[in-house]
C-alpha cells in the first residue's frame, strides 16, 4: 500500500492536532489482561491505531543453560513487528530497530520485576505489534507489566510508559505514526510510580533543554493516568468474575 | 500501624497495603516503613500479619509437598519429571519402594516417558533443582482417572478451610480426588459422568475462587447434574 | 531476545570499593564526579578511508573509518544521500566481546551515533545527491572498538565526529550513466557537531564519563547527545534501572557543558 501522504499541517490554527486531539490529550487507549490461553501471562493494548499483544511465559527452566543467573531469574525480551503491521510491508527478518527497542524495553522492566526469587529460571517477554501508529514500544511496555502481573510474577510495581514530542514547535503528548514522522522531535518515557524512577528515556530529534523538561513533566503526568488505568483493567477481569458469581452472602473467602 | 488498602479486596502489584510494623506475609514486601503487595491477589490481613493471596500464578516447590507430575526423560539412575514449576524435578531410582529399587535397565518399565505421577518433593533450594521420592502410601504412577491441571495457586481454595471444599466435592461426586500442591488433580470417579462432573466442578473453583458463595453454588451445579454421590472411602492423601 | 546479560566477572570487594568512593565523592581513578577521563584525537591514519580518527578516552579505543561511495537514495528521500553507521565490538577489544554477527550493544552504540548524526543535520544529505532519485553518494561510518575500558559510546562519538570533520572526498559528478571524479579532494561539507556525553548512575551518584569498573557496577546509564547550539540531539537511557526527573534535569544541564568542551578539542584536532 502506498504511504499516506504527509498532512499540511500537523497542528491548525485553533491548535487541534489532525486527529482531533489538544496538544496534551492521550489517544484512546484500551487495556485487556488474560486473553491468550497458553502464555501464562497476557495483555493486549489498543493506543490510537497501535495494537499491541504481550504474551508472558515463566519463570521457567533456563535454555540454554549459559544464560541462566545463579542467584537470580534472567528477564528475556523479544520485541517483533508483524510484517502486516506497517503501511510498507515489513521483512519479518529481525531489524536492528527491533534489536534495539528489544534491549530498551527490557532494561524499562528489569528494575520491576522481583527476581531474586527464582534463580536459574528464564521470564520471557513477547511482544506482537500486530498494527503500529507510533509510540509502539511504549504501549508494549504498559502492556508488558500488565502481562507479567497477569502471570503471577511478582513484581514491585507496573511500568507505564507514554511518548511526547514537538510538531510544529509544540511539545504534544502521544505522537501518532504521521506526528513523529514529520514532528521535530520524539522522547518515549517509561516510569516506575512508587520508586518514582524513569526507565526508558529515548530522544530523536531537536529539543531546547527548556523543551525537553517541559515534555518530560508532560509524559511523566500521562503516565501516571496510564498507570491508574493498568490497575483498573488488573482487577476488571476478577472483579467482573465475582459479580456475576456472588449472588448471596457466604463464609469468607479461605486464604 | 494503619492498613491502607481494603482487606478482602483485590490489590494490584505496586499497591499500598499498610504503614508501620506489620509483619510481611506472602507477596508483600517493604520499602521505609511502607508495605507494597507484589501481585495481583486478595489482601487479608492477620492479626498483625499483611498477607497478598495471589489470584494467578506458577507453583514453587516446598519440602514435603504433594506434587502431581509427567515423566519426560528416563536417565541412567532416575527419572526427570515435569512438576509444572519453574524447575525440572528429579526422582532417583533409590527414591523408589522396593529393596533396592527397579534395576537400571528396568527404569522405563517402572515409569516411562509420558507416565503421570504422585510424588513428593524430599529436598529443594536455591542451589538445585527439586528432588521428589514415591516411596509412600498412595504414592507412584496414576493409571486410571483424570488428571486436572488448575493454578497452583487456587489449591489452597480447592481444599477449603480444614478440607471443607474438597470433602464436599468428594461426597457429592463420589469420586476420590487427590490434589497435588503443584495444581495437578487426580480424580476417579464410578464412572466417567461422576468424574466430568468432579472435573467441571475443579475448574469452577480455579475461575472462582476470589467470589463469595461458591461452595453453595457448586453444590447446586452438582445437584443439577444428576450423578449419585457417595461417602467416600478414607484415603490417605 | 534480548536478556539480561551475564554478571561482570568483578569481585563483590571491588564492586564495593567502587560504589563506596563514588559515594565519598572520589573514583577509582580519582577524578571527580564531572571530569573526563584524558582524550586524544588522531585524524588521517587510514590514508584508503575518505576520513578516519582514532580516539583514546583514557584506556579505551575507538577508531573510526568513513567511506563514501555511490549508491542508489531511499525511496521516500530521492533528493537525499545515504548516511549509515555500522559499529563492531569485535573480541580483540574485550574478553566479553565475541565474533558473529553484532550484539545487542553494538546495535544500540552504532543507532545511538547514528542518531546525534542524523537528526542534527550534521552531514548536508542533499549535497549527496549526483542524480535525483538514482544515484547518490553513501557516507558509510565504521566504528571499530579496539579497546573496552569503558563508555565507548562517548570514544565512539567523538571519533566519528572528528572522522568526519576531517574527511575528504573527491567532487563527483553524473555523466550519462558513469560517477565522474574531478581532481582535488574538497572536505565532507558539515553544518553541525553532535558530541555524545554519557552517565552513570552509581549507587546515588552520578558520575560523567564512567570507566569499565563504574560501568560493571552502575544502576544506570543516560547518554545525552548536543548540537553545536547546545540543544539535545538523541538520548539514550541504558542499564537495569533508572533516573529520577531531577537527575535528568541535571545531568541535562551538565552535558551541555561537557559536549562544548569535547567539540572544541574534536575540531581542533580535526584541523590538525
Amino acid at each position: 500500500m502506498p504511504e499516506p501522504k504527509q498532512p499540511e499541517k500537523l497542528i491548525d490554527d485553533k491548535g487541534v492536532r489532525i486527529d482531533g486531539r489538544r496538544l496534551d490529550q492521550l489517544r484512546p487507549i484500551k487495556l485487556e489482561v488474560g486473553i491468550l490461553d497458553k502464555a501464562d501471562g497476557s495483555a493486549y493494548i489498543e493506543q490510537g491505531k497501535n495494537k499491541i499483544l504481550v504474551g508472558v511465559y515463566g519463570p521457567r527452566e533456563a535454555h540454554p543453560k549459559h544464560i541462566a543467573l545463579p542467584d537470580r531469574a534472567v528477564l528475556r525480551c523479544r520485541y517483533r513487528m508483524a510484517p502486516f503491521s506497517v503501511d510498507e510491508r515489513k521483512n519479518p527478518a529481525p531489524s536492528r530497530r527491533e534489536m534495539e527497542l528489544s534491549k530498551v524495553i527490557r532494561e524499562s522492566l528489569e528494575s520491576v520485576v522481583l527476581t531474586d526469587l527464582y534463580p536459574r529460571t528464564t521470564i520471557d517477554v513477547f511482544i506482537e505489534v500486530l498494527q503500529s501508529d507510533g509510540g509502539s514500544r511504549c504501549a508494549g511496555i504498559t502492556a508488558a507489566s500488565l502481562a507479567l502481573a497477569d502471570a503471577g510474577i511478582p513484581m514491585r510495581e507496573l511500568v507505564a510508559a507514554c511518548a511526547v514530542g514537538k510538531i510544529q514547535g509544540h511539545i504534544a503528548l502521544d505522537l501518532s505514526d504521521a506526528e513523529d514522522k514529520y514532528g521535530e522531535a520524539d522522547l518515549p518515557v517509561a516510569w516506575v510510580p512508587n520508586a518514582n524512577l524513569v526507565t526508558l528515556l529515548q530522544m530523536d530529534g531537536i529539543l531546547t533543554t527548556n523543551e525537553f523538561e517541559k515534555g518530560l513533566t508532560m509524559a511523566l503526568d500521562a503516565c501516571k493516568t496510564i498507570h491508574g488505568m493498568q490497575q483498573e483493567a488488573l482487577k476488571k477481569k476478577y472483579l467482573v468474575i465475582k459479580e456475576v458469581a456472588e449472588e448471596r452472602e457466604e463464609t469468607e473467602v479461605v486464604a | 500501624m494503619v492498613i491502607v488498602a481494603e482487606p478482602k479486596q483485590v490489590v494490584a502489584p505496586g499497591e499500598l497495603l499498610a504503614e508501620g510494623d506489620h509483619l510481611l506475609g506472602d507477596n508483600s514486601f517493604k520499602v521505609g516503613t511502607k508495605i507494597f503487595s507484589a501481585c495481583i491477589g486478595i489482601f487479608e490481613v492477620d492479626g498483625n500479619r499483611v498477607t497478598v493471596v495471589p489470584l494467578k500464578g506458577g507453583y514453587f516447590p516446598r519440602v514435603g509437598d504433594l506434587v502431581g507430575g509427567r515423566i519426560v526423560d528416563v536417565g541412567l539412575s532416575g527419572w526427570t519429571v515435569d512438576i509444572r514449576a519453574p524447575y525440572e524435578a528429579m526422582l532417583p531410582a533409590s527414591e523408589t519402594p522396593g529393596p533396592r529399587g527397579p534395576r537400571r535397565r528396568d527404569l522405563s518399565e517402572s515409569f516411562d516417558v509420558g507416565d503421570m505421577v504422585l510424588s513428593q518433593v524430599l529436598a529443594f533450594d536455591r542451589t538445585r533443582d527439586p528432588l521428589l521420592t514415591v516411596k509412600g502410601p498412595g504414592l507412584g504412577k496414576i493409571s486410571t482417572g483424570r488428571v486436572v491441571e488448575i493454578s497452583a495457586a487456587k489449591i489452597p481454595r480447592l481444599i477449603g478451610r480444614k478440607g471443607s471444599m474438597i470433602s464436599m466435592l468428594k461426597r457429592e461426586t463420589g469420586c476420590q480426588i487427590t490434589v497435588g500442591q503443584n495444581g495437578v488433580v487426580m480424580v476417579w470417579g464410578k464412572s466417567p459422568e461422576n468424574e466430568r462432573v468432579a472435573v467441571e466442578a475443579i475448574y469452577m473453583v480455579e475461575r472462582e475462587a476470589h467470589t463469595r458463595g461458591l461452595t453453595d453454588r457448586i453444590r447446586e451445579m452438582i445437584a443439577k447434574s444428576n450423578v449419585v454421590g457417595e461417602v467416600a472411602r478414607t484415603q490417605a492423601a | 531476545m534480548s536478556f539480561t546479560p551475564q554478571l561482570p566477572p568483578v569481585a563483590k570487594l571491588e564492586q564495593k570499593t567502587v560504589v563506596d568512593l563514588v559515594a565519598n565523592g572520589k573514583r577509582i581513578d580519582d577524578r571527580t564526579a564531572d571530569s573526563y577521563r584524558p582524550l586524544h584525537i588522531q585524524v588521517g591514519l587510514i590514508e584508503k578511508a575518505n576520513g578516519s580518527a582514532q580516539v583514546s578516552l583514557g584506556k579505551s579505543k575507538v577508531l573510526v573509518g568513513i567511506k563514501i561511495e555511490t549508491g542508489t537514495p531511499f525511496p521516500d528521500t530521492p533528493d537525499e544521500g545515504v548516511l549509515t553507521v555500522n559499529a563492531e565490538l569485535g573480541p580483540l577489544a574485550s574478553p566479553l566481546f565475541e565474533t558473529g554477527p553484532p550484539s545487542e550493544q553494538a546495535i544500540e552504540l552504532a543507532r545511538v551515533i547514528d542518531r546525534g548524526i542524523r537528526e542534527s543535520k550534521a552531514v548536508d544529505m542533499k549535497s549527496l545527491v549526483l542524480l535525483k532519485g538514482k544515484k547518490v553518494q553513501v557516507v558509510f561510518v565504521d566504528i571499530y572498538i579496539l579497546d573496552h575500558d569503558g563508555n565507548l559510546i562517548d570514544a565512539a562519538s567523538i571519533a566519528a565526529l572528528a572522522a568526519l570533520a576531517s574527511a575528504k572526498l573527491l567532487k563527483a559528478e553524473l555523466k550519462g550513466d558513469e560517477v565522474v571524479y574531478k581532481p582535488g579532494l574538497h572536505p565532507l561539507p558539515l553544518n553541525n557537531h553532535p558530541v555524545a556525553v554519557t552517565f552513570a548512575k552509581v549507587g546515588k551518584t552520578i558520575v560523567v564519563d564512567p570507566v569499565l569498573e563504574e560501568e560493571q557496577v552502575m544502576n544506570a546509564r543516560l547518554t545525552v547527545t548536543i548540537e553545536k547550539n547546545g540543544n539535545i540531539c538523541a538520548m539514550q537511557k541504558g542499564g537495569l534501572s533508572g533516573f529520577t526527573q531531577d537527575e535528568l534535569k541535571t545531568v541535562v544541564h551538565l552535558a551541555v557543558q561537557k559536549a562544548a568542551e569535547n567539540r572544541a578539542k574534536i575540531l581542533a584536532a580535526a584541523k590538525g
